[in-house]
């Protein structure tokens, strides 16, 4: 069912925005109308839609467009052109009162800086929304008790919002978006101030939460690691444009080299970059001498199905899949050896990033070593992808 | 000398002559009614001997600020009775208060439609830039004229030097309220009077009580200034050492206005940060 359907909406941020769609409309770029009109191009003809219950990420880098979509989906940025049906109803033409009800009851939004006000209590910060609905305050501490107890925060109701970390910040800021049970969520890049531990929790807790109470959950972000973590299906956008749109499993196999010539600026940066600068750290393996039930955990805890195995020399023996280890575990053996695939692609630091893309077609990482057999690191799909989009040296 | 001339002293005097017949009514009117709570205000703060005065505002700073500062004006009120002050600092601090209430009054809500309104403000403020600059002798004049002579002449002189700080530091702490929460607020559907009330005005608090602070002390500074125009008041005992070559009398009104204003300013600063600091 489309919860969410967008029709070739526009935004230009400028007096004359028809000026700049004529302009757009024959091909003009975001650069020559910023200097012919002065005007600045936010979107450029988007239509997409979304399922109810579905996680859909936009992705993008700075500046693509993303920030400005999500704003016109609750008027907070006034569309140029173009129409958004939520539910089947226009927002575009919406008059402000039917607007308010759209923003207090249909969706609620979380932000970047989580956008809390410091001057209310963790729990009149939850219950706002429902404030100035006119909710009855036992009701509303009612429900944003029941709200904060399913972000984990119980027990901090009374506390101000500058006492707590980051990491609880932002479940405030998810608790007030649940406490008026909106079906739609807008997730403004929500994790990007976080540090990456709690970011990575904070999305499995999105997750977990996603799973019980099944809202459209539309999530910006510039990670794609996030995106393909978290997204049902996933748009990129560049220059306001929307460039593809697609499943997680679609965007990592087929690597539509238009879409990725499109999405880097620089062509040829799968030219230049080396497996060295696009590898994530050797972390984590398992050594011969394991058993297949601590490489399972090891898996598990990392949320990968399959792991290298080296000797205490650090040289590769092999890479185990989660599949094999379970083989391991049913057959009753301790040892690792006999269950390891060896038809994995190793490649030494300094081979070019477009020649490893091709022996990656099965999914499998791909071990970075060095002349005697060390391993340096580890590549997977992933990372490529970001080390195309001008992200490397974030190998964590 | 010079074709080029602009005769506005011709222009302005005419204006008055046509316009004095006109107004005097009403201005005679407001000034009755504004010498009236001006002159209660002071039989209220006379009303008790210094005395038990100077317990009991001791008492209410200490409880409602904190002790020490209950301690210090009970001093300062002391040494303005020992000084044989007492009934002109309480024909200023009549005027003043008077002077800074109306001011908040009509200044604080001027501020917020600044802030609301970027015409407004753009009106708004070459008028406070000219109300602030403008040498108060200037207005001091056609303030007479209005309003004879007496304190309802000083309290529009007030009026004019103390409502600008009031109106811009209101526009500024609300406009200083970050975007991000203006915007959170209006996501989850606040209209624009739940955004002002909930979120930028008591976001803009801490600056809009730096407002009221500034406010007071223009008042107190002006009300010296207007004992020209018969304010009365510890300007008057100013105005006389002046004219009469009293050192000595000018030393002790003078040291009065400072501990006045010092007492003003610590009471309404220390207002002022806990009211902003409260949630920290």
């Amino acid at each position: 069912m489309v919860k969410v359907k967008i029709k070739n909406l526009y935004k230009i941020f400028g007096k004359q925005p028809e000026r700049a769609i004529k302009l757009l409309e024959e091909g003009k770029t975001k650069e020559e109308i910023l200097k012919r009109t002065n005007q600045v191009v936010g979107l450029v003809d988007v239509s997409l839609s979304i399922n109810a219950g579905e996680i859909f990420v936009v992705m993008g880098l700075s500046g693509s467009g993303k920030s400005t979509l999500v704003r016109c989906l609750n008027r907070l940025i006034e569309p140029t052109k173009g129409e958004i049906l939520i539910d089947g109803k226009n927002i575009v033409e919406m008059s402000y009162k039917q607007l308010l009800e759209v923003r207090r009851k249909k969706m609620s939004m979380v932000f970047q800086s989580f956008a809390l006000l410091p001057h209310l209590t963790v729990m009149d910060n939850v219950a706002y929304g429902l404030k100035i609905q006119g909710v009855p305050r036992d009701q509303r501490v009612e429900k944003a008790k029941q709200t904060l107890n399913t972000v984990g925060l119980q027990g901090w109701e009374d506390s101000y919002p500058q006492q707590l970390s980051g990491g609880m910040q932002q479940r405030v800021g998810l608790a007030r978006a649940l406490a008026n049970d909106p079906d739609i969520l807008l997730m403004d890049e929500a994790f990007s101030a976080l540090d990456p531990l709690i970011r990575g929790d904070m999305q499995d807790e999105l997750m977990d939460l996603q799973s019980k109470m099944n809202k459209t959950i539309i999530f910006i972000t510039h990670d794609l690691d996030e995106a393909l973590k978290l997204g049902d299906r996933i748009a990129l956008m560049k220059d306001g444009r929307i460039v593809q749109i697609g499943t997680s499993e679609e965007i990592l196999q087929s690597p539509a080299t238009s879409y990725v010539e499109r999405f880097v600026e620089n062509v040829d940066r799968a030219k230049v970059l080396t497996a060295e600068s696009v590898m994530k750290k050797p972390k984590p393996v398992v050594y011969l001498k394991d058993g297949p039930r601590f490489a399972l955990r090891k898996m598990k805890e990392h949320g990968i199905s399959s792991i290298f195995v080296v000797d205490q020399g650090k040289k590769v023996k092999g890479l185990l899949t989660a599949e094999r280890a379970a083989q391991a575990i049913k057959d009753g053996s301790k040892r690792l050896g006999g269950y390891l695939e060896t038809d994995y692609a190793k490649v030494p630091p300094n081979m070019i990033v477009s020649d490893i893309f091709k022996l990656m077609d099965r999914g499998l990482p791909v071990a970075v070593t060095s002349q005697e057999d060390q391993l340096l690191g580890i590549i997977v799909r992933g990372a490529i992808i970001q080390g195309l989009a001008g992200e490397v040296g974030n190998n964590e | 000398m010079n074709d080029f001339a602009i005769p506005l002293k011709d222009w302005v005097n005419q204006a008055f002559e046509r316009i004095v017949p006109f107004i005097t009514p009403i201005t005679n009117g407001i000034s009755e009614g504004l010498s009236v709570v001006i002159e209660k205000l002071e039989d209220v703060l006379l009303i008790l001997p210094p005395w038990a005065m100077i317990v009991i505002i001791g008492i209410i700073v200490g409880i409602f600020v904190n002790k020490k500062l209950g301690i210090f004006a009970g001093v300062c009120l002391l040494v303005l009775l020992g000084l044989d002050l007492w009934s002109q600092t309480m024909s200023t601090l009549s005027i003043v208060l008077s002077g800074t209430i109306i001011s908040l009054a009509i200044g604080i809500p001027l501020g917020i439609g600044a802030s609301q309104n970027d015409m407004f403000e753009k009106i708004v403020r070459p008028i406070l830039d000219f109300m602030q600059t403008l040498p108060s002798f200037v207005y001091l004049i056609p303030a007479v004229i209005f309003f004879g002579l007496g304190k309802v002449s000083a309290l529009v002189a007030i009026l004019i030097f103390s409502m600008p700080p009031a109106i811009r530091l209101t526009n500024l702490g609300i406009r200083q309220v970050p975007d991000e929460m203006v915007e959170a607020a209006t996501a989850f559907g606040s209209t624009r009077m739940q955004i002002l009330i909930g979120v930028q005005l008591p976001l803009a608090l801490p600056t809009i009580m730096a407002g009221v602070n500034q406010c007071i002390m223009m008042a107190l500074s002006m009300s010296v200034i207007s004992a020209m125009i018969g304010g009365g008041g510890l300007g008057r005992n100013v105005l006389s050492a002046m004219q009469t070559v009293d050192i000595g009398l000018g030393v002790e009104s003078g040291i009065a206005i400072v501990l006045l204003a010092i007492l003003l300013d610590r009471i309404t600063e220390k207002i002022a940060n806990t009211k902003g600091n409260k949630r920290n």
